[in-house]
């Protein structure tokens, strides 16, 4: 999912009926319907079959084993944990994402484009090399090791070094989403402002943040999304500690791995009713900033 | 208030933006910055209201020096072209804005803003919006409510950058009519940045013209359209004729032909003899000889005529010594039917008031009939 953030601004429909309305760029119903089933069945095998054999296996040994699943103590301790960790990293990547945003498109300086490569960075790189940067920066025989043990504060293996793995695969989606949108909207309702006698804070508070909220939203969304989801990276640094340093994500591969398959269906089952929750509200989003952007449009018109 | 700007320098990169400009706006009056596109109109408007710092010169406003003053404190009000509305907020909130955010001291109540908020919506009669978003509004209203919100802030001057770029040929009328209007009724001193000539000459007190970073000439708009004092004026305001000849004694030769003397206007100057020099002629200054025998004024031959309007007019191409010029005169449709004229007809032009100007290395910048 990483890639793909750039949000759906117009809805497909009036796009596709003015292709479908010129004969020129028509197609016989054979292409047409080859098309449609094929993603529809694309669709349906890889990603709506997942889902329902996820609640179907959660279910399989009926509702008891479910719950009993579910309010077993490591796994509200893993739910803990997760919602920790989103927590803590929703709110700086919030606060970095706009900060970043706001910098790139807002200043010229030297180095930008080297920032904007630092952003997509945890994109590109694989979550488990992120999770090894941590390992070998504080962990035990990393650089800051020594000097952390002598200290008394523990980061791999412990709560901070999850915390710090979200943070760093979850960085891009806030700043991401609002690159484009500020560097669109420019800068000058923000002269306006200040022209009309508003300070920084003033002209940030009442006319940036206003404009940019849906795609904010989203971001954050996106946000906390992955980072109730993530595995690879947090997978390295926690050390897998039942009860302690355990995720969703990594409660579920314990599970599995110890055949307890039912229980292992049941918390992924919570993940995915993440997902479909993130999808809700990710819908809903868009909507109205679809709405907020035709509006705009009208304006620029 | 007065504003005066002495020895403005501003450059982007190696573009020379502003080349030392010293400009004077007395108090209360409307003054259009005219020039052609990247001539550093909207620059000096913007380094005036403090969106853009000079490289050197000062800005001074009322006798002070402004060079200091962030834009927040110049008492300003800046209308931008595309109005910058903030379109997250109704009609109302924008034109409140400005009073809102005074620091709490300074601050009006909630009451008083409204009621000096219904006062300016009053004042450019769109009262009746003050619930709609800015999405919701024509063109011609955004533009309005802009200056609405300006004035809201009581500003010492009023800046406005092409206010009537983005809007139609119809609605640009009205409000360039109406915009007078309302300075006529306020008095506030203001600068209006266009590149559109008849505008600056409808609606301005006095207009300043502007080329290439630097003052061409100041002055009211019938002395700038009148008495132009450099070619780049003669052929940015209205159509020109423009040829390119040689000083011969009294007369001016062009090619094979010579322009009659009596037609150079005094203000022209003195010229040594033999000097390159442009000659100027607007369209209703050149008259049309179809007497093939004729020796005076240029050759040329008729490519349309263009009859539709209360006046006609002939746009011709240059031969002999003109080749690969267009002249265009101006002339009422009877005399173009007692002339006879037909297209591909060889007549000759005689100007009947001709502007010359030493020919600059640059060029004039204008082409013929412009």
């Amino acid at each position: 999912m990483s890639g793909a953030v750039a949000m759906q601004w117009s809805g497909a429909g009036d796009g596709a009926a003015r292709f479908e309305s010129k004969a020129a760029t028509r197609e016989t119903p054979l292409v047409k319907w080859i098309i449609i089933g094929l993603s529809l069945s694309f669709f349906a095998v890889f990603l709506l079959m997942p889902l329902v054999a996820v609640l179907v296996e959660a279910l399989r040994k009926g509702w008891e084993t479910y719950l009993t699943a579910l309010l077993d103590p490591d796994a509200l301790s893993a739910v803990r944990l997760t919602l920790l960790a989103a927590l803590i990293a929703v709110p700086l990547n919030l606060v970095f994402g706009v900060a970043a945003a706001w910098a790139i498109a807002k200043f010229e300086f030297r180095g930008k484009h080297f920032l904007i490569t630092l952003i997509d960075l945890p994109f590109s790189v694989s979550p488990v090399i992120a999770g090894l940067i941590y390992v070998l920066v504080f962990g035990a025989q990393g650089w800051l090791g020594p000097w952390l043990s002598e200290h008394d504060v523990k980061i791999i293996f412990a709560v901070p070094g999850i915390v710090l793995a979200t943070v760093f695969v979850t960085f891009p989606f806030v700043a991401r989403e609002l690159i484009p949108l500020m560097e669109a909207q420019g800068k000058e309702e923000e002269e306006a402002a200040v022209v009309l006698g508003a300070n920084g804070w003033q002209t940030f508070w009442h006319v940036t943040l206003p404009n940019i909220k849906w795609g904010l939203m989203y971001g954050v969304i996106l946000t906390n999304a992955r980072a109730m989801g993530e595995f690879g990276a947090v997978s390295v640094v926690s050390g897998h500690i039942r009860g302690e340093t355990n995720t969703l994500p990594l409660h579920v591969e314990i599970l599995y791995n110890e055949y307890q398959f039912a229980a292992a269906f049941a918390v992924a089952s919570l993940l995915a009713m993440l997902a479909l929750v993130t999808l809700g509200l990710k819908t809903w989003v868009e909507h109205r900033a679809a709405a907020a952007h035709n509006e705009k449009q009208d304006d620029a018109s | 208030m007065s504003i005066r700007v002495s020895n403005i320098e501003k450059r982007f990169g190696d573009f020379v933006a502003l080349d030392k400009v010293t400009l004077d706006f007395p108090t209360g009056e409307l003054v259009a910055l005219l020039g052609p596109s990247g001539c550093g109109k909207t620059t000096l408007l913007r380094i005036i209201a403090g969106l853009e710092a000079a490289d050197s010169g000062r800005v001074l406003l009322d006798g002070e020096d402004a060079s200091g003053t962030h834009v927040r404190e110049r008492q300003v009000g800046f209308v931008f072209q595309h109005y910058a509305l903030f379109r997250h907020m109704t009609v109302f909130d924008n034109v409140a804005f400005g009073m809102r955010m005074k620091p709490r001291a300074q601050r009006p109540s909630e009451k008083q803003i409204r009621a000096k908020v219904h006062e300016l919506l009053d004042l450019v009669q769109l009262d009746w919006l003050a619930d709609r978003f800015p999405a919701q509004l024509s063109g011609g209203q955004r533009q309005r409510i802009a200056l609405a919100r300006a004035l809201a802030v009581e500003p010492r001057v009023l800046l406005l950058d092409e206010p009537f770029g983005a809007l139609d040929a119809k609605v640009r009328k009205e409000l360039r009519r109406w915009l007078r209007k309302l300075h006529d009724e306020l008095h506030i001193t203001s600068i209006f940045v266009t590149h559109d000539q008849e505008e600056a000459l409808e609606v301005a007190d006095r207009v300043v013209l502007m080329n290439r970073g630097r003052v061409e000439q100041v002055g009211t708009p019938e002395e700038v359209y009148r008495r132009p004092a450099t070619p780049f004026v003669y052929g940015f305001l209205g159509s020109v004729n423009l040829f390119h000849g040689r000083v011969d004694g009294e007369a001016v030769r062009v090619g094979e032909d010579v322009l009659p003397p009596d037609a150079l206007t005094h203000e022209s100057g003195t010229f040594d003899h033999g000097a390159e020099v442009v000659a100027f002629a607007r369209p209703h200054e050149l008259d049309i000889v179809v007497d093939v025998a004729s020796t005076a004024g240029v050759a040329a031959r008729v490519s349309r005529i263009l009859a539709f309007g209360v006046t006609a007019r002939v746009e011709l191409d240059g031969i002999n010594g003109t080749t690969g010029q267009h002249f265009e005169v101006e002339l009422t449709r009877e005399q173009v039917a007692a002339l006879g004229l037909a297209e591909g007809q060889a007549v000759r032009l005689v100007p009947s008031r001709l502007k010359v100007f030493e020919r600059e290395t640059t060029g004039a910048g204008a082409g013929a009939a412009a």
